[in-house]
């Protein structure tokens, strides 16, 4: 992160903080924030927090681990969260889990190179009665099939700019 | 979105505005009442009366309450919350004024999961458009002195803040452990003012308890268990989807109504329920008998059921805090032992120690997922073990 980036960001993470009188209430939605906007929350960004917050960066460390949605690697533009709860596996996740690998040349918990696409399971999504489901940030797929697989992720690299825009943060 | 044919309580007509309206007609302790003498339990899944919680929230001294709402929704088969989101959210937030009415607060949350954030702008545009109608802000509905409003707090993924003092726990910006109890949040919850956290349906149902009345609400249901429940089925059955059905109904009728009665079992109360083997379909769903918040997973003839513990087992170590001994390492143990069974190379002597560990687990865990995890794993060694010993074997 270049240090202007990280100026840049900290100003926004102190607006925000500030909304919330700089309660610790107003933690996890700053955390929110710049997990949005960096697809990670960085060492250096814990640290900004923590002196917004006036805690410790172990506190926010804490939290940043605590929580699936939130993360200290980066993530890529896209995440692909495939539910491997017992509905969506036995309605066929499995078959979808590997052309999604296929797809994606990638293998679960992996993020591809140009930073695009990051594969993830996730635990019970809420449309066992149209599985196998998955969660692309924070769109929900339903009845996904292998073959509608390509299509879903075609879908999303081919959306305008999304190959120019990624890496701004890096 | 419901497949029921018949209309009981969540699902029957109700004018939003006019039921509030008349609920705000009636004084603190009469609705109260009307909840209680409904017998109206929590539709979350652990089945605590609701008039009780907020009794005891009213009763509580504090400069502020909260009302929450928990649409932290994640237990395993558990979808009937989205879909009350979707489609009865103004039912939602006027379930909420109710409670707010109730105990006297005038501060509510609703605590999204972070999975449900595609439900977030157009519950949003609701709880807009309730304002804009006078059914939040200042003076509800004409009523001098009477404040409330609402705003969404956002998830960030942990099965674990479904559990009431884990979710205030996340609220104030920490991991989301839970709190040893007592106090209980009615007394010492989000801030430490007095908090009542109540499930999606329950606001929904106490809402039309209020308007429509307790007999009415007691004409289904059983003595112990009055009301209709949602369920959400899914799983092998023809017509998987959200059901509202009295309380009481038997595992079998169930079965018929979703076109699933060729089943070899059903777990019925998600990832922390109970697997009930076909012998025992004639078995009520009811708090006195097998309780649920609402997950029904079918099982067909064709299914592993050890494959099926070791899905929920695996769901738990990952989903547990780790905050406690029992559920952090005894999930981790049972998944070990479920995995030696898988190839073949578990004695007798050892399941019967897990078996005492899950017991264990149970009685020593600090919160509602330890203390549920091994119930899966329990019920499916105890009633599957010929079907997991006759398929494994470690020489093949």
């Amino acid at each position: 992160m270049l240090a202007s980036e990280r100026e840049q960001l900290k100003a926004e993470i102190n607006k925000m903080a500030k909304k919330f009188d700089y309660h610790r209430s107003g933690l996890i939605p700053v955390l929110q924030y710049v997990q949005n906007i960096s697809r990670h929350i960085s060492p250096e960004s814990m640290q900004d927090i923590a002196e917004a917050f006036k805690i410790h960066p172990v506190e926010v460390q804490g939290v940043v681990s605590f929580y699936s949605f939130l993360s200290i690697e980066r993530k890529g533009k896209f995440v692909v969260r495939l539910c491997r709860t017992i509905s969506c596996d036995m309605a066929g996740k499995e078959a979808v889990a590997n052309q999604l690998e296929n797809e994606l040349g990638i293998e679960f918990g992996e993020t591809t190179d140009d930073g695009m696409f990051t594969l993830e399971f996730t635990n019970c999504l809420g449309m066992c009665d149209m599985g196998p489901a998955m969660l692309v940030n924070d769109d929900i797929h339903t009845r996904v099939t292998p073959e509608k697989v390509a299509d879903i992720i075609d879908s999303y690299r081919n959306r305008f700019g999304a190959h120019v825009t990624h890496g701004e943060h890096a | 979105m419901s497949k029921t044919e018949k209309k009981l309580v969540i699902f029957s007509d109700l004018d939003v505005e006019k039921a509030l309206k008349n609920a705000l007609q009636k004084s603190r302790p009469d609705i109260i009442g009307e909840v209680r003498d409904s017998g109206l339990k929590g539709r979350g899944g652990a089945g605590f009366p609701t008039a009780v919680k907020w009794n005891l929230a009213a009763a509580a001294q504090g400069e502020r309450k909260f009302v929450i709402c928990n649409a932290d929704e994640g237990e395993p088969g558990t979808f009937k919350d989205r879909v009350l989101l979707t489609d009865y959210a103004d039912q939602l937030i006027a379930g909420m004024v109710l409670a707010a009415y109730a105990i006297g607060s005038k501060d509510g949350i609703i605590y999204l999961r972070a999975e449900y954030t595609y439900l977030r702008k157009d519950l949003e545009a609701t709880i807009e458009k309730m304002r804009g109608k006078k059914m939040l802000g200042k003076r509800i509905l004409g009523k001098d002195g009477f404040e409330f409003d609402v705003h969404i707090h956002m998830g960030s993924g942990a099965y674990i803040c479904g559990e009431e003092t884990a979710l205030i726990e996340s609220l104030e910006g920490h991991r989301g452990e839970p709190r040893n109890r007592p106090p209980f949040p009615v007394t010492v919850g989000y801030l430490g003012c007095p908090t009542s956290v109540n499930n999606v349906e329950t606001f929904i149902t106490a809402l039309h308890i209020v308007e429509k009345g307790a007999k009415w609400f007691k004409t289904f249901g059983t003595e112990k268990s009055t009301g209709s429940k949602l369920f959400s089925v899914s799983g092998d059955c023809e017509k998987p989807g959200v059901y509202e059905l009295p309380m009481g109904i038997t595992i079998k009728k169930l079965l018929e109504t979703v076109g699933g009665e060729d089943a070899k079992a059903v777990q019925v109360g998600g990832a922390s329920g109970t697997c009930v083997p076909r012998k025992d379909f004639d078995r009520a769903i009811a708090y006195e008998d097998v309780s649920t918040g609402g997950s029904i997973i079918v099982f067909g003839q064709q299914r592993d059921m050890l494959q099926v513990a070791i899905n929920f087992m695996e769901f738990f170590c990952e989903e547990s805090c780790g905050q406690c001994t029992p559920c952090r390492l005894g999930t981790e143990t049972l998944l070990e032992g479920l995995d030696l069974l898988d190839e073949g190379k578990c004695s007798l002597k050892h399941l019967r120690e897990l078996c005492s560990l899950g017991e264990t687990m149970q009685l020593s865990s600090k919160c509602g997922l330890g203390q549920s995890a091994p119930n899966a794993f329990l019920s499916i060694v105890e009633n599957f073990k010929s079907e997991i010993f006759d398929t494994r074997c470690s020489c093949r």
